[in-house]
């Protein structure tokens, strides 16, 4: 056990009186005022204890307590009471008293801070009437306010007036001897003054003892950057910037088919191909297409060349599966899901230039072309792979036709690639009980030859492109990592083909029955999907020295996006272009959960505008939280919160401010600018914002330049509050030119604005610029270079009608959705209707749901639908009762209207071919 | 200003029950809670009502299991009330910052057990867990953690609204 101790320290005089005291064995370390003994308290804290067993004690009652007790003196709730106001009554005021009478030199002052808690102290002796505090004898309650109070009353320069029994006890109690040399150690006789130092080093106390009285701030970094000197000079460049005017440039046109330029910076952007049987989620969303949606819009505002490309992948067991299940062919399939893709990137606003798909002519052609070349360079080796055959459906069973108990765990439906409940690798043969999961008969397992993609022997010429890509582009960190750990691990030979049907036909004639296997064939679909939007493809992906390739994925596509891929490429010596920016998010989850399709949980992307939420406002939070670095998440309540405080309150606040000066004050014509330094400095910090909003976009980190445009609309509220020209526009002649200077320079700022939030949210952003009226020129002006704040709406310039941007979202519509998409939500949510859709697919039961899901894809209001379901079986029940009960003829009547009034909207609500609803509705 | 200290009441219902306390305006312009007994003088203040209930509702393992237990359970109890109550918006930030420390190793305040000390420190810290945004929330992760498994300890919150912790990351860092 140790006791830290320093000299001077007036709590000290307690600690080491009671030590003796108590006479409890204990050793005692002199350590100066700066000693930080408790590692985690912001301000070094002494005395300190060390226990025993390593707990720290700092604070000097509680180790008086803790000594007391082991040496078997037992505290009360009297004691604890004169504790407790110790610290908390008499300790801040002994505080003042000791910052006045040691740091100020004024005495005089002390008597007045003290009075009140000496008066109590007194008189609760006097009615108690014994020597001590607590009774007859020395408690820990006397020994801490003895030593509280030492310094002040053994100090007989001060007049405190009379308090006969606080002296009287004090003196009792100064009188033992372990407190006289707990004196003599800790002030070494030289009273107040051996304080001095340890005083100066105290915080002044606080005058509000209030924090509802505090400004709140929620953002620590804004008030940062709020300080952030402004130099003359950068203020005389933010001016020279601001006079530059408009780019007289041409906006660049987006003519079709978009090929490399020469002397232009030629950019092609991928993102990762959704998977066609599934309907991504908003983590699928923020993962690939709405990143590389954000980086070509930016961009395309750079004025580079840029090529947005991406497609569903349509291939593989899943296609095959889905297919059986829904009595569909493969294909049929696939241009269902390819339409609901379509939809809801459209719906979202991803701006492709093409979105293609896997399954067509040219994905055949560039494949085997691929294929053959590797063949003929002997990247290709042979094996045998023992396989699961169904002798019945005269197969082999690749992945997931093969259901059986999971070696591992014993889960009874693990499939034949992976088990759901231990999440395991499994390699199919290794199943108890396998099933063929078409006819339910046990396979047997027969051995197969196959191809492999020799890695080992690529290994050599991957590490030296990546070697080179990774240093010279940017690759997200964790793109680098899991690549890295890939090499580490050390390559082997990937099987590139599978025994099934739906796939890129392998060329070979030895394995003519069988076809690529997805990961090979997957992302060459990013070639074959260019190919398909222009015959001139090559000038994209065999020029490396042209184009930049930048690929969007999630983190668990990297693998094939950094080793895989690149190997297939390396391998076939065509000059391909790879992959210059590897643009890896982490992963988003729903809540604190994960996306899950099977449980109903989370929003999936055909959901998403049923929310009644605009495209923009989701996509905004989606970006706001964009998993950039470490896993996020979505949260209704977090997006609620960013809608009002960010979007609402902040954002579209100002933007609708300013403009609104405009039109109120102005007769909506933008007023006379004469700036002054306030001014100059403003557009020297928002040009500062925007430099570094380019400088992160440039590097694709998407959200963290979102906060910069948040910056600086924050500025701009402030600015104007500040300035308040409301107010001023009542004034004389200089304080109305001084209202017009901040109106002119607020509606720019939104001006600009509106150009950084365009790669956000497009809609947002045309629509400030039509309620400015602003020349689209602006556009293309001012993210240039490293970008400058320039007067886009200079004096004169009559802007449009300003109205509103956002809109709240309420607690009880957040509330509401949240259930709704929850996970444990009633049978006939719409979230839940893949589920009947995946299993079992003829029961009657599933039927009207699949009608209404696809209403729902389609855009017809599904919710509405569902409602108007559950009205008319109401209303049916109704009508039956009142006939039941031969009920008046009319009122039946009336009834029955009502009824077939709610067919019909019914009907309208989902389209009117949907037969299974309305049959169902018939029946009633 | 004046300041109410976290109602006893609250705490009572917590104990199942025992006697009546009351607020009161006391000569230090500061809200603290008074226990009138039927033996005895009224106890005052917050740590020394509060420890009272605790041995009348015979649960003085709340209080620390050893003497070493009983002083950390004490200077705990002190914490909050000289550094949580009436603390300023710039204090506030130093409190979760030192707290998110210590609870980097411990799982309640005093160590590996529930005590008083997490108690008052939960009904003090609530005001200010509930301004905190979701991105400050991660930034002090470990008492956001601490805070919602008390929260969640059954009877304990009483009308206090719940708080929403999120289990996984949202941020990053703290600076954009």
């Amino acid at each position: 056990m140790k006791l830290f101790v320093s000299e001077g320290n007036p709590h000290c005089l307690k600690v080491l009186a009671a030590l003796e005291l108590t006479g409890v064995k204990c050793d005692v370390q002199y350590v100066n005022h700066e000693e930080k003994v408790v590692q985690f308290l912001n301000h070094p804290a002494l005395p300190a204890l060390i226990l025993p067993a390593g707990q720290q004690l700092f604070s000097a009652n509680a180790i008086c307590r803790y000594l007391f007790e082991v040496s078997g003196q037992n505290y009360n709730d009297h004691c604890n009471q004169w504790l407790e106001w110790e610290v908390t009554v008499l300790q801040p005021a002994l505080l003042r008293a000791l910052r006045t009478a040691v740091l100020q030199g004024k005495g005089s002052d002390v008597s007045q801070i003290l009075q009140s808690p000496l008066n109590f102290l007194d008189q609760s002796l006097l009615k108690g009437s014994k020597p001590y505090l607590t009774g007859e004898a020395v408690s820990v309650a006397d020994i801490v306010l003895w030593g509280a109070l030492h310094p002040i009353l053994s100090d007989s320069s001060f007049t405190l007036g009379e308090h006969n029994s606080v002296k009287t006890w004090f003196d009792q109690v100064a009188a033992v001897h372990s407190c006289q040399s707990a004196v003599q150690k800790v002030l070494q006789g030289k009273g107040l003054q051996a304080m001095k130092s340890y005083m100066q080093r105290q915080p002044a106390p606080q005058n509000s003892q209030c924090r509802d009285a505090q400004p709140c701030n929620n953002n620590p970094a804004e008030s940062e950057e709020r300080q952030h000197f402004v130099s003359e000079e950068e203020c005389e460049a933010a001016v020279l910037a601001w006079n530059t005017g408009l780019s007289s440039c041409p906006a660049p046109d987006r003519q079709h088919p978009i090929l490399p330029q020469e002397g232009k910076r030629n950019v092609l952007v991928t993102s990762a191909l959704p998977y066609v049987n599934n309907v991504p989620h908003l983590g699928n969303i923020i993962g690939c297409v709405l990143s590389a949606d954000v980086f070509s819009r930016y961009g395309r505002l750079r004025r580079w060349n840029m090529l947005f490309v991406c497609g569903t992948d349509e291939y593989g067991t899943a296609t095959e599966n889905k297919a059986r299940e829904e009595g569909l062919t493969p294909k049929q399939i696939c241009d269902k899901y390819h339409a609901v893709h379509s939809s809801i990137y459209s719906w979202f606003q991803i701006d492709f230039d093409f979105f293609g798909r896997t399954t067509t002519e040219k994905q055949t052609e560039i494949a085997q072309n691929i294929f053959w070349r590797l063949h003929k360079h002997g990247y290709l080796v042979e094996d045998t792979v023992e396989q699961l055959r169904c002798e019945n459906c005269q197969r082999f069973l690749a992945d997931r036709f093969v259901e059986g108990t999971c070696p591992h765990c014993s889960y009874p439906e693990a499939r034949g690639d992976q088990c759901d409940k231990c999440g395991r690798l499994i390699n199919a043969v290794e199943l108890r009980d396998p099933q063929c999961k078409v006819c339910r008969q046990t396979p047997v397992i027969r051995s197969s030859k196959h191809l492999f993609l020799d890695l080992p022997k690529l290994e050599s010429q991957l590490e030296q492109w990546l070697e080179k890509s990774t240093s010279t582009g940017d690759w997200t960190t964790n793109a680098k990592q899991i690549t890295h750990s890939w090499i580490r691990d050390g390559l082997k030979p990937r099987c590139i083909t599978r025994d099934l049907h739906w796939g890129t036909p392998v060329p070979h004639p030895d394995f003519k029955e069988k076809v690529f296997y997805v990961w090979f064939d997957a992302p060459i679909g990013y070639l074959s999907i260019t190919a398909n939007y222009t015959s001139e493809w090559e000038r994209w992906w065999k020029n490396p020295q042209q184009v930049e390739l930048y690929n969007f994925m999630a983190k668990d596509n990297v693998p094939f996006h950094s080793v895989v891929f690149p190997c297939s490429l390396l391998g076939a010596q065509d000059n391909y272009t790879l992959v210059n920016h590897l643009v890896a998010t982490e992963y988003l989850n729903y809540e604190d959960t994960k996306f899950s399709k099977s449980r109903g949980t989370g929003v999936f992307g055909d959901m998403a505008k049923d929310t009644g939420i605009p495209s923009d406002v989701w996509r905004f939070y989606l970006l706001y939280v964009r998993p950039e670095g470490q896993d996020s998440a979505f949260s209704w309540a977090d997006m609620a919160m960013k809608n009002n405080s960010e979007l609402l309150n902040n954002l579209g606040n100002f933007i609708n401010r300013a403009g609104m000066f405009v039109t109120k004050f102005f007769e909506g014509c933008v007023p006379v600018m004469e700036l002054q330094r306030e001014d100059k400095e403003l557009l020297a910090v928002v040009g500062w914002e925007l430099q570094q909003y380019i400088q992160l976009m440039d590097k694709v980190k998407i959200r963290d330049a979102l906060k910069h445009i948040l910056n600086i609309s924050r500025h701009g509220n402030q600015y104007i509050q500040v300035n308040q020209p409301w107010k001023k526009i009542k004034g004389e002649e200089s304080e109305r030119l001084r209202a017009g200077t901040v109106t002119g320079v607020a509606v720019n700022i939104a001006c600009l604005l509106s150009v950084m939030l365009l790669p956000y949210m497009p809609l947002v952003s045309q629509t400030i610029r039509d309620q400015l009226n602003a020349p689209q020129s602006c556009v293309y002006t001012m993210l240039q270079g490293s970008g400058t704040f320039v007067c886009s709406l200079s004096a004169g310039h009559r802007i449009g009608t300003v109205s509103p941007l956002f809109q709240k979202l309420e607690a009880e519509q957040i509330e509401a959705l949240k259930k709704r998409f929850g996970g444990q939500q009633p049978e006939d949510e719409p979230s839940n209707l893949k589920a009947p859709l995946q299993s079992t697919p003829s029961t009657p039961a599933a039927a009207p749901a699949a009608a209404i899901k696809v209403a729902a894809v389609e855009g017809l209001d599904s919710e509405k639908a569902e409602q108007l379901v559950k009205a008319v079986a109401e209303q049916g029940d109704k009508v039956r009762a009142l006939k039941a009960q031969k009920a008046e003829k009319d009122v039946i009547a009336a009834e029955v209207s009502k009824l077939l009034e709610l067919k019909t909207q019914l009907a309208l609500a989902e389209g009117k071919n949907l037969e299974p609803t309305s049959k169902k509705g018939k029946k009633k | 200003g004046k300041r109410r200290a976290p109602c006893l009441p609250l705490f009572q219902g917590f104990l199942s029950g025992t006697e009546q306390g009351r607020c009161y305006l006391c000569g230090f312009k500061l809200w603290v809670p008074v226990l009138q007994n039927n033996q005895g003088p009224p106890l005052v203040g917050l740590i020394t009502i509060a420890c009272h209930l605790v041995k009348e509702a015979k649960r003085s393992n709340l209080l620390g299991e050893s003497a070493e237990g009983r002083a950390v359970v004490q200077q705990w109890l002190e914490y909050r009330v000289t550094r949580l109550d009436g603390c300023t918006k710039e204090d506030s930030k130093t409190i979760l910052k030192e707290l998110n420390i210590h609870l980097q190793d411990n799982v309640y305040l005093a160590g590996n057990h529930f005590t008083l000390a997490d108690t008052l420190m939960y009904y003090g810290i609530h005001p200010l867990i509930v301004d905190l945004t979701v991105q400050e929330k991660e930034q002090y992760l470990n008492v956001a953690r601490w805070f919602d498994h008390i929260q969640h300890i059954p009877s304990l919150r009483h009308h206090l609204p719940p708080v929403v912790v999120l289990r996984n990351r949202i941020y990053t860092s703290r600076h954009h």
